[in-house]
Order: structure tokens, then sequence, then C-alpha cells
């Protein structure tokens, strides 16, 4: 839009840009995910102080039942209370999930930096590696790995971290490409800045945008990834309460209680939404087309 | 020597982008000349120009002169050091600075004015005491307001970016400044404003400038002495008056007569150039311009015309420099 | 003196609060090439995309575009769709973004013609002899090239090429040299020169280049902060300008100075807030003549001879 532009420059631009914050905030959609990642935060924070029940308990007399005063999402089929199972499910999802997202981009970020900025032939090496690693079916290697370690949180994390760098490191070395030649890269070079303050204070708040946008809305993928491996019985362990083996719970149970399935079908879908709508809202908000536009 | 800087019989080759076997193989690219045979020398506080159309290797050059491409063969001295070792491209680095030719582009987007323009003193070990107030002094020297200080690159107005890239620049108070295209972008109205600042700075402060553009009329009323850049070669260095008043190379008439008159009575019938830059891949032979040039002889297409000197400090790379048709200068014509 | 192919009359547009142009008038005869000037902000963008009847999204618009005696403006979207390419086209600043890249220059040029009843071999023949009159050496080549395999002054050509393709009765051509080397950019002037001989139509090209209308423009229009505040033949414009901008404007231009300048002249001040009203002269705050008449009433349209006239309080003086 060159007329607009055209225009644009005769208006002062009086006031700062406002934070991406903000913008977020004015963003519905935006604003309903960061509520429910908040929520869903909160409730993994205070699991013992919210949570009504012990949610290892065994009350054989009382499982599978419906919702009641005692047990406001019924029971399963050992009598657990299931609100309490959930509650501490969610410090189990978002625990693994952000500390594995959170990891696995932290790792990302730097290989990218460094594949992207670093000298052709370091680039091509780690291009060749980042692409053997994500050519990995994702279940046959945790299959593999939990064959050789045993099934646990920790191996869980070890999967999904080594599964995930890749990705990020790919789009790390993307943005870091198209920015290793700007003017303003350039301009520090001359200046003689060191390669470690080029990367860290030019290079790093310029590209690590994309990356915590892919990161909010891969953090479902991950607890979903999470679900499916607790299902098969490869990441928690029973008795340890999580979104996973619960619905795999209320699987078996579906017919004398539908109840469960869908008491654990339901944060999962939620925190899905939540992270998604969170991470266009970021993108949104982090957008400095965007942003020029609003000025 | 007193040269500021000096280029001696510099060339740059390039490799032609391969793809990503090659990279991990210790094969050669192949290469291209991009820069051949350039001897140049900026005196300190001169302005000298560099003139050329896109494809001539001016950027090239300047960034060779910076340390971002490395020279295939030639001599690069600054201040008398040769720049060979990290001590002496460290004291270039503190001596010169560069204006590019986007300056919001060139400012990182991400942090304020104030901090942009003392950056060069943080990376330079300068201790500082108070960096807002050295930010703020700074400013004060190009003529901006210090509520500047904690604006945003892409907050500020194509005028006040240039004045910060100045202003940056200065940081170090050095003796040189690479200015490319120092007033692209700029309206009419406020492109004095950068020339006559880089004008005071030449005069009170003797800091010597290189700049880099393909206007005329702005080298015309900044340079002292220029230079023409045609397919990677200098064909005609001097002082910047006698080139525009008597060209000695056909490519430096025509680009005079190309440039447009915004006097309608001084309109031209035929002020078109033939031709089109060639492509460095395919390198005319003989004399690189003889596929545009209206005078050009059997000679032309086979000799490559060396550097030789028409008149006192000035060169030219013509076989035909003496009977080049003389443009029409608007200068020569109001004394007539 | 017949009636102009192209009337502007009190032409309005604003974007929300921001009134990029205000009562906007001005005309061109076929065969004749008519030159808007101005600095970044000074609405020339918006009247170029005015004129094609683009106008921004969003955009409010009041007044006339007559391009043959027809309201443009008026007609409905549908119809105004026939007539860019019929009867008017433009020409960009960067002729890149103005062809898709994935497909070959000669399909692009034969698709321009979907309206065009011939047969699609005579659409390419048309193609192919529209390039080579724009000078693109080797036309047929050239048909089956794409956009980016095409050097800058090839490219404008090519665009040129393309907007000319339908005959169009007013072509726009908005910056088309500004992103041209010199040897190119006068390449570019020499060929609307020629085209202005054959093509039937008129010509208006949009630039803040004072060289550019010099080479090539019969009338100028002098544009700033969105309003025309001179008009006139070139002649009149550069050699006795009579609104303080045009002065202004003209004396700043390093090629008008001759030989090397102690010191290059600037406008001081910046463009007025153009989101509300206006009171009085919108150059007044940058102007040296200003006088109290100018800070309360709208300047008044000055005459000086037939052709031309400046809106200034102080013009007549």
């Amino acid at each position: 839009m060159p007329s607009a532009v055209d225009t644009g420059t005769a208006a002062a631009p009086a006031h700062r840009t406002r934070g991406a914050l903000a913008r977020l905030a004015r963003d519905g959609l935006g604003l309903t995910g960061a509520i429910l990642v908040a929520a869903f935060i909160l409730v993994a924070l205070l699991a013992p102080w919210i949570a009504p029940a012990d949610p290892l308990r065994l009350d054989v007399a009382n499982k599978l039942q419906g919702i009641s005063l005692a047990h406001w999402a019924g029971t399963d089929q050992l009598g657990r209370d299931t609100l309490s199972r959930l509650i501490w499910g969610a410090r189990m999802a978002l625990g693994i999930s952000l500390s594995a997202t959170g990891l696995a981009g932290a790792i990302g970020l730097v290989l990218g930096m460094i594949a992207g900025y670093g000298p052709r032939w370091l680039d091509g090496l780690m291009v060749l590696c980042f692409d053997s690693v994500s050519s990995l079916p994702v279940i046959m290697f945790a299959l593999a790995v939990i064959t050789v370690t045993g099934p646990g949180v920790a191996t869980l994390i070890l999967v999904i971290v080594t599964v995930s760098i890749p990705g990020y490191a790919r789009l790390i070395r993307a943005q870091t490409l198209t920015m290793r030649n700007a003017d303003f890269i350039v301009a520090e070079r001359t200046m003689g800045a060191s390669t470690a303050r080029i990367l860290l204070r030019h290079m790093l708040p310029n590209v690590v945008g994309p990356l915590v946008i892919v990161l909010s809305m891969d953090v479902p993928v991950v607890i979903m990834l999470e679900a499916g491996l607790s299902y098969l019985n490869l990441g928690v362990r029973p008795p340890q309460p999580s979104w996973g083996n619960m619905l795999y719970d209320g699987y078996t149970s579906l017919r004398q209680q539908p109840l469960l399935v869908i008491a654990s079908g339901l944060p999962l879908v939620l925190a899905t939404v939540g992270f998604t709508f969170l991470g266009e809202g970021l993108r949104d908000a982090l957008d400095p087309r965007l942003r020029v536009a609003s000025r | 020597m007193s040269d500021l800087y000096r280029i001696e019989g510099l060339r740059v080759d390039l490799p032609l982008p391969g793809d990503l076997l090659s990279a991990l193989l210790p094969i050669r690219r192949p290469r291209l000349t991009i820069l051949d045979q350039i001897d140049l020398a900026i005196a300190p506080g001169e302005t000298f120009g560099l003139v050329g159309e896109s494809g001539s290797g001016k950027t090239t050059l300047a960034r060779t002169m910076l340390g971002l491409a490395a020279p295939a063969a030639g001599r690069l001295v600054f201040r008398g050091a040769d720049l060979t070792g990290r001590a002496a491209w460290a004291g270039l680095r503190r001596g010169s600075a560069m204006m590019f030719q986007d300056p919001v582009g060139s400012l990182s987007p991400r942090m304020r004015v104030g901090a942009l323009v003392t950056e060069p003193l943080i990376i330079a070990g300068r201790p500082i005491a108070d960096r807002a107030a050295e930010a703020q002094r700074l400013l004060a020297r190009v003529g901006l307001p210090p509520g500047l200080a904690g604006r945003y690159p892409h907050e500020l107005s194509g005028g006040q970016a240039r004045r910060v890239c100045v202003a940056r620049a200065l940081a170090l108070d050095p003796a040189l400044i690479i200015a490319d295209e120092p007033t692209a972008g700029l309206d009419v109205s406020i492109q004095g404003e950068i020339l006559n600042l880089m004008a005071d700075l030449g005069r009170d402060q003797g800091v010597g400038f290189l700049v880099i553009t393909h206007n005329l009329a702005v080298i015309r009323h900044s340079a002292d002495r220029i230079g023409i850049l045609y397919l990677g070669r200098l064909v005609e260095t001097g002082p910047a008056a006698q080139v525009f008043a008597r060209p000695a190379h056909p490519y430096t008439a025509s680009l005079i007569a190309s440039e447009p008159n915004p006097d309608p009575r001084r309109r031209r019938a035929d002020l078109a150039i033939r031709g089109e830059i060639p492509s460095l891949l395919r390198r005319p032979a003989g004399c690189p311009f003889h596929t545009r040039c209206p005078i050009a002889v059997a000679k032309c297409r086979s000799i490559d015309p060396g550097p030789r000197a028409v008149a006192p400090g000035r060169m030219v790379r013509c076989h035909l420099a003496e009977d080049i048709p003389q443009p029409r200068n608007p200068a020569e014509e109001h004394s007539r | 003196m017949t009636a102009p192919l192209l009337d502007v009359r009190g032409l309005s547009l604003s974007y929300g609060p921001v009134r990029a142009l205000r009562g906007v008038s001005i005309d061109a005869r076929a065969g004749e090439i008519i030159g808007i000037v101005g600095e970044s902000g000074c609405g020339k963008s918006t009247l170029a995309s005015a004129l094609i009847g683009l106008p921004a999204p969003g955009a409010t618009v009041a007044g006339e575009v007559r391009i043959a005696g027809e309201d443009f403006l008026a007609l409905p979207e549908a119809r105004r769709r026939e007539w860019r390419g019929a009867r008017v086209a433009m020409v960009f600043q960067d002729p890149m973004t103005s062809f898709n890249p994935v497909l070959t220059l000669g399909d692009q040029l034969v698709d321009f013609q979907h309206r065009s009843p011939v047969p699609r071999a005579e659409k390419r023949a048309r193609a192919a002899a529209i390039l080579a009159r724009v000078g693109l050496p080797d036309p047929d080549l050239a048909l089956r090239r794409h956009i980016h395999e095409l050097s800058g002054g090839m490219r404008q050509r090519a665009a040129i090429a393309a907007a000319l393709l339908m005959r169009p009765m007013l072509l726009v051509a908005d910056e088309p040299t500004t992103a041209l080397d010199v040897t190119m950019e006068a390449q570019i002037i020499h060929l609307l020169r020629e085209l202005r001989a054959e093509h039937q139509g008129a010509i208006v090209v949009i630039t803040h280049h004072l060289g550019v209308i010099g080479e090539l423009c019969d009338r100028v229009y002098v544009m700033y902060a969105g309003e025309v505040v001179e008009e006139g033949t070139v002649d009149e414009i550069y050699h006795s300008p009579r609104h303080p901008y045009t002065r202004a404007l003209i004396d700043c231009d390093p090629a008008h100075i001759d030989g090397p300048a102690g010191r290059l002249p600037t406008i001081p001040g910046r463009l007025p807030d153009l989101t509300g009203t206006l009171r009085g002269c919108a150059f007044q705050p940058r102007c040296p003549r200003a006088g109290p008449r100018c800070l309360a009433l709208a300047p008044p349209r000055v005459a000086f001879g037939p052709t031309q006239a400046a809106f200034c309080h102080e013009a007549g003086r």
C-alpha cells in the first residue's frame, strides 16, 4: 500500500510503539489463549493445594462413579478421584511439554545460529545431521530408546527433545541466514564487533521471535505426544496420573462410564486450544510488519 | 606517505554460488573477478566520489576497503600501515566508519538510538563515564534533539535515520567515513542537510570521505576528486571540476550526458547511451566499454587500454581520450 | 481547444482522518505528457492510484476523474475493471512486482489481452511486436523469459510494453525511472518521448525527480501536502515559478545549481499534519513569504497567463 506509506510520513510518530503484550491483550483470540495457558500453569503449580483428594488413593468400592459432590469429575476404575488426577496430570503434562520444548528450543537456537552464521562447510554438515535426525519416525525412535532405557519421564523428554531440535534449528538457521548479510549485521562487523557480540546482541533478538511462536504452538503437540506415548504405556508409568494414561483407563472402561474419557479428554483439548491461540496471538503481536502498520 | 587510504593494484574475486556438496568437499569453486587493477588514494580531509552504475563493483570496493571481502591481489594501506595483520585492521576499525545506503536497515532494529550511537565506543573498549550523556553529545553534533535517544530505528524519519547514522559514524572521531549513497531515498528538500553536514565535518574536523553514488548531481557538489567505475575497473579519475568540465573517457561523457536536466530549455534530443552494462560473466574483450562506446574503433575491441595520465592528477583508460565528443556542460555553458 | 482527455475535478481522498488529497484538479489532452511532481507525503502516489480507479481500500473519495468525458470513479467496479488496460494503464516504479514471477513474459502479455476476441497466435504476435517497439532485443526470445531473467532496464521496458498492449488512452507512470541507473533512466525517458509521438492518448508521469520532468513533460503540476500548489508549462515552472514551494524545490535540486555550491539550500520544517482540517495555506509554516492572510485563509488560485496558475496569497505580488 504505497499510498498509505506516502501519507504516513506526514503524521509524526509521536508516541513510542506499545509493547507486544499490550497488542496481545487487544487481540481476542490471543487473550483467550493467554488466559487458558495461565490457568493451566496456575493449576499445575498449585496442584498439591487445590487437588481435593490424593490422586493415588484407591477406593475400589466407589469405582467409576459419575459426577457427585464428593467427586466433581467422578472416579476411575480403581475409585481414584478423577479431578485430582487431572490436576496432577496437568502438572505432568505441562512439566514435560514445557521442559521438553524449552530445552529443544534452546539447543535448536544455539545450533541454528551456529549453522546460519558459521562457515559454509559447518553449515552443510549440520544440515546433514538435522535432516538425518528428522527423518527418524518418532514412534519407532521412541520405541527403540525405550527398549534400551525403559519407559519413564526422563526417557520421554529425551525422545521429544531429540526429535524436535532439528525443526527449531532449521527455523533459526533460515532466519540467521537471511539476516547475516543484513546491513545492520555488516555494520557491526565494520565496527569490529566480536562474533559473540553480533550473535547475542544483534542476531538473537531478531531471530528469536518466530521460535517463540513455534514453541508455543508446539507445546500442545508435545502434550499430545506425551499423552499418546503414555496411552501406549511408553511414557508416564501408572499409577502416576497423566492425561494420556487416564485416557487409556477411560477407554478401557468406556462401556461402564463414559465420563472418564470425556473428563480426561477435555483438558487436553483446552490446553491445545489455549497454546495454539497464544501462539497465533504472539505471531500477530510480534510481527514487525504489523507493528509498523499499527503505528 | 601522507595518503589517508591508498589502494594499489587491487583485485577482488568472489566465488560463484555453489551447491551444498561443493561446500562440504574441498573443491575450489569457480571465481569471478569483480574488481581489477584498482589504484586509488584518498588524502586526509578529502572527499572522493566513486561513481558507478549497479554492477560496476562499487559496493564490493567499499566492502573490501573495510575488510569484509578479501582481496585476491594488491595492497591496502591505511594511514601508512599495510592492512595485513589483525592490529592493522583494528586500527582501520577505530579510524574509519561506514554509512550504509539504507540507514534504517543498518541500525539494529531492537536497539534504541541512544545505545546505537554509542555502540562503536563500547566495541572499541573506550571508557565512557555516562553512556546517556555521550549519546546526547553525539546526537547534538548532528543536530538531532536529545529526545530521539529513546526511539527505535523504525520510528525515525528518513532524514533522522541518516543523521543517526552520521552520529554513529562520528562516535570514534574517524579520519575516514565511507558513505554509500548518502542521499538515497531522501527528498530533495532535505538532501542538502546531509550533504552540508558532511561538508562541515570535512572542513571543520578534517574527516575524509569516500562517497559512493550513481547520482552525479550529488557528487558534483560534494566531491573534491572523483573516480568512475565501469565493470570493475576505474576508467577515469581526477579532480571533480575538471572531470565534469572535460571528461576524458567516453563512458564518463555518456554518464554526464545521460543525467536528466531539470531545465527544459536545455533538453537534448538524444540523451540515451546505447545498450546495458554487460554481465561480469561475459566481460567484453579489449576495452570493456567498447560494446556501448559511440567512438570505438577496431583496436578497442582487441586491446585493453591501460591507465595513462592525460593531465596532472588525471588518469584515464581509453585509447581515444583525446578525441571524445565533449558533453554540453551546464557549468561551462554559463561561463561562456 | 479540444476537450481534455483526462479531466480530474476537485478530487479529494481520505483514509480515515488522514486527508491525503484535497481538491486536486488536473487535466491532460491527447498527445500530451504531463508531470506530477512533489516530495514524499505530497499525495502523488495516492493520486496515481485514484487515476487508475484503485484507491486504497477504505478510502473515502469525492470529486471526479473523467476520462474521455466519462467519470471513471462513478462507474461500477466491473466496468472500471474493463477500463483498466483498455482506457487507463499504469507503469510502476518496480517492474519486478508488476509481473507474475512464475509465468513467462509471453504468457502474461497474452493473458493481459484476454478480453480481446482475436486468436491466441495473434495475441502472441502483438505481444512480440510491442516488445520490439519498446526496444527489447530479440522479442520472440523475450516472450519465453521470466521477469527475473531480464535486467532492470529491460524489465521496465517490458512493463511499459504491457501497459501499452491494449492501446490505453491514458498511461500513468508512477516513478518509472526511480529504480534505474542513470544510463537506463535516460533510455526510458527517451523511449517515453518516442512513444508519445505514436501514442494517441495522454501520459501522466509522477515523479520526485525534476530532471525527469524537465526532459520529458509538457506541463507540470506541483503538489504539496495533498494539494496542487502550482501548474504551468515546464518552462514556466522551471524559469518563473510563482509559488514559494516550487521556487524552493527547484533551488534545492543539486542539478539546478551550476558548479560546486558552497552550501546546498534546504526547506526547513516539515509537512503539516494531514489529519483534521488545515487552516490557511498548507505551506505557510515553512514559507519565507507567509503573511497574516496565509494563516487564516485558504490560498486563492492566481492565474499568470493562459497556462500558469499558483495557489498562493503572495504569488500575485
